[in-house]
């Protein structure tokens, strides 16, 4: 376990931050979770509406916390994020349900989805591309108009059902497996954010010029940034097809990239945390809404407006629960507080 | 021949509609450098009020017309003070993220109310004249040259009144335009009337040529409309008009010539070329990159 610096009068908080710091927390934390998911599914002591809903908010998450990788940190507005989900669950469930041998689903169920993943990381790689000229509002109609053609491109290849759909799927999501995949990406993403790639992501975000001429590689890190994003927006897409059981093209149209872009803006942009609060609170607020019929759909964009307007950076924007950040951090975080607490103006 | 003819003609009236709505996401672009992604649900508004109008004041189309315009104009200036005004000084994506929200809320609104696609009656009389097997509606002639008109009054209003020389200045330099006494907020809200009156214009003409409407309908045409805006390069006022038609054409064409499944697909990859030789747009000038 790693010691803060000037910790000589360990208060409860800090303690409890040396704790959290350590790796044997997060193994014991993620053991137990992968556990809980275990016995829910195994014992249904969670109804099975209940275990969907979770399924749905892990889902999310995964949407969420990549879609911000580019959204939040790298401060590019796509639009196209459905179009990769689209890309994910297509080849998982062609996979699934067409390659496979039937009796080994499940065993062969995770590489279906990191199929999926690849395919919508190559397809990634695609967008990435145009990313190096356009930027801003010319960058969104790229990633937008990308959306738009996977959704046509589907429509009209009738091997996989076009306008129709694509059903057949086994109910291979369950709950553990969700839970590791949404593990793995805040795992991945809040590891990337936090390295020095990740640095080279803020600082296209803050200066792209600037960045550049500071030897930051933005055409590799824009194409990193991309293809990781994109990569888990298509295990999104394989778990969600897995647990629905039925896709069509109209399924992953711009609505459903609206929905993802409200819960990364709602729990606020570069923030792991935040990503995780909007997902949830967005996809459970829906249903505890949902006795309100029609009206719930008028009242979340209202709430949403409404948020906008008091705390227009969302929940958590560009903040982070120390939870999250790594020592290193902490520490600069502290040395930087207690700076300006001997000098105000210096630091200034 | 007479084929080609036929379909430019469709791809005009497509165009004239797809141009009118361009022209709300350029407008306020220009002045507030904001997308109001609300602009295709307020053309869907636009269709509604024209329903609403023509079923239960029984007006003819020309007060129709213009009561629908009047009234999505009056909704916009609403959605920009109370929605977008508070957030003039907050980070643009906010603004956006607020736009997406209104537009949900209105589409959503507008289900709520009317759960089931409406009908528009037909309030002109539609002749058709047939030469040899070319064919032309007064509905056709009417969408385009109405459109035409609307859109040679904007550029009127926009290059030689004093509002619009106020508009001009503030998507100049929006630091120095209050100093010489201009009102910015006054002239926000007018471009806001005008940007969505010309989209309920457009709503209603489309209503009255395809006449069945529902709340959600204004997703994809009005996304599609922002896509002519940026094509035009978005900001300019004749670059939407360009940029409308030239999105009409391609449409019309490609259902034309191919399935007509495959419109999106070769539209949107139109796009992504057009974007990769200019990514400004056609009229747009780069942005010079300060360091």
């Amino acid at each position: 376990m790693s010691k803060l610096p000037n910790a000589s009068h360990s208060s409860l908080i800090e303690r409890w931050h040396m704790l959290t710091g350590s790796r044997l927390f997060w193994a014991i934390v993620m053991i137990a979770g992968l556990a809980f998911c275990m016995a829910a599914s195994t014992y249904e002591f969670l109804d099975l509406y209940l275990q969907l809903i979770l399924i749905y908010v892990g889902i999310n998450i995964i949407l969420t916390v990549s879609l911000n990788l580019i959204n939040g940190y790298m401060g590019e507005f796509s639009v196209g994020h459905a179009g990769f989900m689209a890309v994910g669950a297509y080849v998982a469930s062609l996979l699934t349900v067409h390659v496979f041998p039937p009796g080994a689903q499940n065993l062969l169920f995770p590489l279906a989805i990191l199929a999926g993943g690849i395919g919508a990381a190559l397809v990634g790689f695609l967008v990435a591309i145009p990313s190096f000229k356009t930027r801003g509002d010319y960058l969104a109609i790229v990633t937008l108009a990308f959306c738009m053609i996977v959704k046509s491109v589907l429509e009209n290849i009738d091997a996989v059902g076009g306008p129709r759909g694509l059903l057949g799927m086994e109910k291979l999501t369950t709950l553990p497996w969700v839970f590791f995949w949404t593990a793995l990406s805040v795992w991945v993403i809040r590891n990337l954010v936090y390295s020095n790639f990740g640095r080279g992501v803020l600082s296209i975000r803050e200066d792209e010029i600037a960045s550049d001429l500071m030897s930051v590689n933005t055409r590799q890190v824009k194409i990193i940034a991309f293809v990781v994003s994109s990569f888990f927006a298509g295990i999104a897409g394989g778990l969600f097809a897995h647990a629905l059981q039925f896709i069509n093209p109209r399924m992953f149209d711009i609505l459903k990239s609206t929905d993802i872009l409200i819960m990364v803006y709602l729990g606020g942009i570069a923030s792991i945390a935040g990503s995780i609060i909007g997902a949830v609170i967005y996809t459970i607020l829906l249903e505890v809404l949902r006795p309100l019929g029609v009206w719930r759909m008028v009242l979340m964009p209202l709430m949403l407006v409404l948020l906008m307007i008091y705390r227009p950076r969302g929940i958590m924007g560009l903040k982070e629960i120390r939870l999250f950040m790594p020592l290193r951090d902490l520490v600069t975080e502290k040395l930087w507080r207690q700076k300006k607490k001997e000098a105000p103006d210096a630091s200034a | 021949m007479v084929y080609i003819f036929q379909q430019s003609l469709n791809a005009l009236q497509l165009g004239s509609i797809y141009a009118l709505i361009a022209l709300g996401y350029t407008m306020v672009y220009g002045i507030l450098t904001m997308i109001n992604f609300a602009h295709g649900d307020l053309f869907m508004v636009g269709a509604f009020f024209c329903f609403l109008i023509a079923v239960y004041l029984h007006l003819s189309f020309v007060p129709t017309l213009l009561l629908s315009m009047l009234g999505v104009a009056f909704l916009g200036i609403v959605i920009e003070r109370l929605a977008y005004k508070p957030l003039r000084n907050a980070p643009r994506v906010s603004a956006i993220i607020t736009a997406l929200g209104v537009g949900l809320f209105l589409e959503n609104f507008t289900l709520a109310l009317s759960p089931y696609p409406k009908h528009i009656p037909q309030l002109l009389e539609n002749i058709t004249w047939t030469i040899g097997s070319f064919s032309i509606s007064s509905l056709q002639i009417l969408i385009i040259v109405l459109s035409l008109v609307l859109m040679l009054i904007l550029d009127f209003i926009v290059q030689k009144t004093k509002a619009g020389m106020a508009m001009r200045a503030i998507s100049w330099d929006k630091t120095i335009v209050p100093l010489m006494g201009v009102s910015v907020n006054k002239i926000i809200s007018l471009t806001f009337a005008i940007g969505t009156g010309l989209g309920g214009a457009a709503g209603v003409m489309y209503g009255l040529a395809y006449p069945v409407i529902d709340p959600y309908m204004g997703i994809m045409v009005g996304w599609k409309a922002f896509i002519c805006a940026v094509v035009g390069g978005i900001g300019n006022i004749r670059g939407a008009m360009i940029g409308g038609f030239i999105l009409g054409g391609v449409e019309i064409l490609v259902a034309a010539f191919l399935p007509s499944t495959y419109r999106d697909v070769v539209a949107f990859t139109l796009l992504l070329v057009l974007l990769i030789v200019r990514p400004y747009g056609i009229l747009g000038k780069p942005q010079p990159q300060k360091v």
